[in-house]
């Protein structure tokens, strides 16, 4: 937990400097790239909903694709490219690093978690949104917190930032929860719907998709308090300060003016997700002045 | 690219042991699905190898769908759906009470799929034999049962030991599915070491020489077998 704020206070930390630093600065790998090929090219995901996904024409769209969408308007100004292109790079959870760092993408916008252990490869944006480990449990099942389930089962994607956290507090509370390895989200939640695990665990905001995609979603419900703080980031290449300072004016500008908060309505208030109070905190907090 | 390798990753613990552990799983379910898999497709790949048809439209189903499915689906399904399919309470079992569960149903299901392929290489080998064999065993006063068990099987196994070897480093290979299902084998925990780590480079490339040095261990024993049980020259 430590460590995990200590790499948020980073992250704030860079994104304190002030803009007019940015445009001093001339030797950036991203900032040449782009004036280069009047072209920025930002990565999204297919199915990372409602952060970055296509949609049937294969157009990405999403809360963080808005995001960026207005940081490439913030790099056309201060870089004076007023015909900039944006180019859509496809990304995954297994390239999404990867591409960043041998730049065929200036900045993937989807839903990548700040970790310590990234940022050896990478940077990280300031948050924009920060998500919760919580459970998904069968409707009147009488599980409220993980202490309930002493004794019972829980379904963990494999290889996942939840499985390593539910792994540390079962082991420090000393439960005997059973733990039934899955690939993905959806086996995790094929494993709750046959039985074969009491509850599935993994970031509030999947738990909501995966409850809101079943045939009668009132038949589940996501519980518990937050076990975890996990913020969400853009990915720059690293040692690229003058573009992140741009990235992280844009976020600035967009949460003080509010649009954040608008946008943060428009993709998840129809999923049913309100605005959590850490969120609307995080937000005044990276509203830093111009 | 700047990609920051840090080799030593794969020696500092806990990673050295996951890698340890790993290697140990792929291991125990390759080696005990691979004795599932020469009972089942011996005697499969026998009563393939004779003339009864009725057997035959058995042991051919047999291979059929196990042979056709892709082991993928097939873990997926005795995974997933077999336990819906049983009556309750052995479902219920097979989800809840089994120990370790997606490790056995690794094995049947790897078991299962590699026994159709050996019992196609058994009944090739059969019929591959001189027609005289059976008949002189036959004519020599021994039962079928016995000119199966003391003629032709011991036969057949010679003559089919070169597939038998790429069907035994197959079976290494394959079980790397078993991840699909949650076993923690070698390639998951590959996964897991570059989750943790990002250095993901580093940690497949362990992998990679970790198959290797199994199928080289596994080629080098079969050749030995081979040498040992070859008469003169067949």
């Amino acid at each position: 937990m430590k460590i995990r704020a200590f790499g948020t206070i980073a992250t704030l930390a860079l994104s304190l400097l002030p803009p007019s630093w940015a445009l001093a600065q001339s030797v950036d790998g991203i900032v040449d790239r782009i004036k280069e090929k009047n072209t920025i090219s930002i990565g999204y995901r297919d199915a990372s909903i409602p952060f970055s996904y296509v949609d049937g024409k294969g157009q990405p769209l999403g809360y963080s694709t808005d995001i960026c969408i207005q940081v490439a308007e913030t790099v056309k100004k201060a870089l004076n490219l007023p015909d900039l292109k944006i180019e859509w790079v496809p990304v995954n959870l297994q390239n999404r690093i990867p591409l960043v760092v041998n730049g065929t993408v200036d900045i993937s916008c989807e839903s990548a978690v700040n970790t310590v252990g990234r940022q050896s490869q990478v940077d990280f944006s300031s948050p924009f949104y920060i998500s919760h480990t919580r459970l998904l449990v069968k409707s009147g099942s009488g599980i409220s917190e993980l202490g309930d389930l002493n004794g019972k089962s829980i379904a963990l994607s494999i290889n996942s930032v939840p499985e390593r956290l539910i792994k540390a507090l079962i082991e420090k509370d000393q439960l005997t929860i059973r733990i039934v390895p899955v690939k993905d989200n959806s086996e995790g939640f094929l494993a709750l719907q046959t039985g074969r695990a009491d509850a599935f665990s993994t970031d509030d905001i999947l738990l909501f998709g995966l409850r809101n995609r079943a045939a009668n979603p009132s038949e589940y419900e996501v519980v518990g308090k937050p076990l975890s703080y996990d913020s969400y980031g853009f990915l720059v290449q690293k040692n690229s300060t003058a573009f992140l300072t741009l990235v992280n004016a844009t976020l600035a500008r967009l949460s003080r003016d509010g649009e954040l908060e608008k946008l943060y309505a428009k993709w998840f208030d129809p999923m049913g997700v309100p605005l959590s109070p850490d969120l609307a905190t995080i937000f005044h907090v990276i509203a830093i002045p111009e | 690219m700047k990609y920051s390798w840090n080799w030593a990753v794969l020696i500092s613990e806990p990673y050295l042991q996951w890698l340890g552990w790993g290697t140990l799983m792929t291991i125990v379910i390759s080696l005990v699905s691979w004795a599932i898999a020469l009972a089942i497709g011996t005697v499969v790949g026998t009563f393939h190898s004779t003339g009864n048809s009725r057997i035959r439209l058995f042991t051919s189903s047999y291979i059929s769908v196990f042979r056709n499915i892709p082991l993928l689906l097939q873990m997926f399904l005795w995974f997933f759906v077999v336990p819906e399919l049983v009556p309750d309470a052995i479902g219920t079992w097979l989800k809840r009470d089994l120990p370790h569960s997606e490790v056995v149903t690794a094995i049947v299901a790897l078991g299962l799929f590699t026994a159709s392929r050996v019992a196609v290489q058994v009944s090739a080998g059969i019929v591959a034999l001189p027609r005289g064999q059976g008949m002189a065993a036959k004519a020599a006063g021994l039962s079928t049962a016995q000119a199966y068990r003391l003629v032709l099987l011991p036969q057949a196994f010679r003559l089919i030991v070169p597939p038998l070897t790429s069907e035994f480093l197959t079976i290494f290979k394959n079980s790397s599915i078993a991840l699909t299902i949650g076993v923690f084998e070698l390639t998951a925990q590959t996964q897991q070491i570059e989750s943790f780590t990002y250095q993901g480079f580093e940690a497949f490339t362990a992998a990679t020489v970790i198959y290797m040095s199994i199928a080289l261990v596994v080629t080098m024993f079969m050749r030995q077998v081979e040498r040992r049980t070859s008469i003169g020259n067949t």
